[in-house]
């Protein structure tokens, strides 16, 4: 059945498709701002119930081992030969502008200081949430899909603490051990292409490293590490547990696992080095000054 | 494997109180009601089957039951408890009550089969690990498999033996009320009717009480001695309840509600008239379907 609008058919295009789209745009909208905070609630409360969990029991040997294998000795060697490939980059890119500068001497510090506080812990926790991260998504959410969550619960098992303990225990006890190993690799590697590729003197590229990377240099890149790795279990873990129905549904929640990792892991990496910095301002005024 | 009646020694093991008791439960999901005000009562060593088609909300009950999904309103009670109010604690200790076979076993891919079936009782620390290797095999060989099986994958199994790994895990227990969720679908006929026959010896011989989801009618007449029936709530209409047979398994044939005769012998009824209804035109000129809708 058919409708004669009171307007014309120009007027009512114009003003009830415009006012429609209008109300579209914002209904979409709002909805996509409902559905977001529902999941950074979701999200919360499932880190809180990990958080109550971790405390509560310990986790088994049995469940902690593969963990534990998984993230740590399965990931060395990949997180080792990039941690080596971008000590090498630095130095590629670096040299023109060090040298027209005439500070190839200082390369050693920059490749260094950049692995040490930034790169070195960065490159591990993308490695581990691409690795690592994917994988606790998509065996959560096939575990999900095929009913083994629903298996447990209905066995008595929690599965927060059978399943996504010591998945976090093994992201958080073993990203650091990760992030010296990309550092250290990526040190050799800048050494390696500088010293041995581009001539740079030898005692000059140790001795500018040992000057300008220090203590603080290192620990502010290891307790970061491990805020990426928290990061990276619940991201993948929460992902893994509120995954669709089907095969989709599972490769969706990989993904999404990984892109939302890398996004937080960039947005605590700024959170997180601004209040190192100005931890470091307070403690020494001093040189903290310089940093700003 | 010999055949056992299911009639015999039930009727005996019947009680008074009921063991499972649902009041008026009403599941919804997104606003889209599938179970609704549905009152159920299951006594102690009764067996029921739980049939109707797709979609009706079959599963979820169950689900509803263990405790895996929470009721919109109404309440669950398992031997006088409403379930849904009880602490995760009260919850998990009362979840070693009852055994769940999952549709497809739902085996834990990472673990043994030994393993799997070793699983509530590692869980809860209720045997040594020299008792545990022991009742895994017992269990194994119950549900006729080889206890070589233990160091095998569930994904080295075919089909019935995982549903039946998944049976095993669930008697670990010892529970008082087993639930199965679709355990012939998918198997071949030979499987499903051992299968049934595992169901019916579990019954004879553990004397728990059983809810089975099914829509294999073989299953339903073979195993229950109660058959309950559930409708879509979509298609029913209104103030109609969603339990449109419950009864012995004897009296479907004898039912005088068309949905129920349907379901029973497999027809599609007026689903083939939708069918027509919602094909491009030109679909339902072919001479073979339109013979088929003239006989309805």
């Amino acid at each position: 059945m058919s409708t004669i609008p009171s307007s014309s058919p120009e007027e009512f295009s114009l003003n009830g498709g415009t006012t429609e789209a209008l109300h579209r745009w914002v209904s979409d909208w709002g909805e996509m701002v409902v559905d977001a905070l529902v999941s950074l609630g979701d999200m919360a409360i499932f880190a809180g119930q990990l958080f109550r969990w971790m405390f509560a029991a310990r986790p088994s040997r049995g469940t902690m081992l593969p963990n534990l294998y998984h993230v740590g000795v399965l990931s060395l060697p990949v997180v080792a030969l990039t941690g080596t490939f971008i000590g090498m980059v630095l130095a590629v890119q670096s040299i023109v502008q060090f040298r027209n500068l005439g500070l190839e001497s200082r390369l050693g510090a920059v490749i260094n200081m950049s692995l040490v506080r930034e790169l070195g812990p960065v490159l591990a926790a993308t490695m581990l949430a691409g690795r690592v991260g994917s994988a606790m998504a998509a065996v959560l959410g096939t575990m999900r899909v095929t009913e083994q969550i629903d298996a447990l619960i209905s066995m008595g098992a929690n599965p927060i603490h059978y399943l996504v303990v010591p998945r976090f225990l093994a992201c958080i006890l073993l990203i650091p051990a990760l992030t010296v190993m990309a550092d250290f690799m990526g040190i050799v590697g800048g050494y390696f292409y500088s010293v041995v590729m581009l001539d740079i003197d030898h005692y000059q590229y140790l001795n500018n490293s040992r000057q300008f990377v220090g203590g603080w240099d290192f620990f502010t890149g290891i307790f970061k590490s491990i805020f990426f790795g928290g990061t990276i279990a619940i991201v993948s873990c929460y992902r893994g547990f509120h995954c669709q129905a089907g095969a989709e549904g599972v490769g969706r929640a990989a993904t999404a696992a990984f892109v939302f990792s890398f996004v937080l892991i960039l947005g605590v990496d700024l959170i997180l080095n601004i209040l190192l910095d100005a931890i470091y301002a307070a403690i020494w005024p001093m040189q903290g000054a310089k940093l700003f | 494997m010999t055949e056992i009646n299911p009639s015999q020694e039930v009727s005996q093991s019947l009680n008074a109180s009921p063991l499972v008791e649902l009041r008026a439960m009403t599941l919804e999901f997104a606003k889209q009601v599938i179970l609704n005000q549905i009152n159920l009562q299951i006594p102690r060593g009764q067996t029921v089957a739980v049939i109707g088609e797709s979609g009706c909300g079959k599963t979820m009950l169950l689900k509803t039951i263990v405790g895996l999904i929470k009721p919109t309103s109404g309440s669950v009670h398992f031997d006088g408890r409403n379930i849904h109010t009880l602490s995760d604690y009260e919850l998990t200790q009362l979840r070693c009550k009852f055994g769940f076979v999952f549709q497809n076993a739902a085996l834990f891919d990472s673990l043994t089969i030994g393993q799997n079936v070793a699983f509530p009782l590692v869980q809860h620390r209720l045997a040594s690990d020299r008792q545990i290797d022991r009742i895994v095999s017992e269990r194994l060989i119950e549900v006729g498999l080889p206890p070589n099986v233990s160091n095998k994958r569930p994904a080295q199994l075919s089909g019935g033996m995982r549903k039946r790994v998944g049976l095993a895990r669930a008697l670990v227990l010892q529970p008082e009320l087993m639930l199965y969720d679709e355990p012939t679908t998918g198997l071949d006929p030979i499987m499903s009717d051992v299968i049934n026959e595992l169901m019916l010896r579990t019954r004879m011989s553990k004397r728990v009480t059983s809810l089975i989801v099914t829509h294999d009618m073989r299953t339903a007449r073979k195993v229950a001695d109660r058959v309950v029936m559930l409708y879509p709530y979509a298609r029913l209409k209104k103030g109609e309840s969603q339990i449109i047979y419950d009864g012995a398994p004897e009296g479907l044939d004898a039912t005088s509600d068309k949905r129920v005769r349907q379901f029973v012998e497999g027809e599609a009824g007026e689903r083939l008239m939708e069918l027509t209804r919602n094909q491009p035109r030109g679909f339902d000129e072919t001479p073979d379907v339109s013979a088929r809708f003239s006989s309805i």
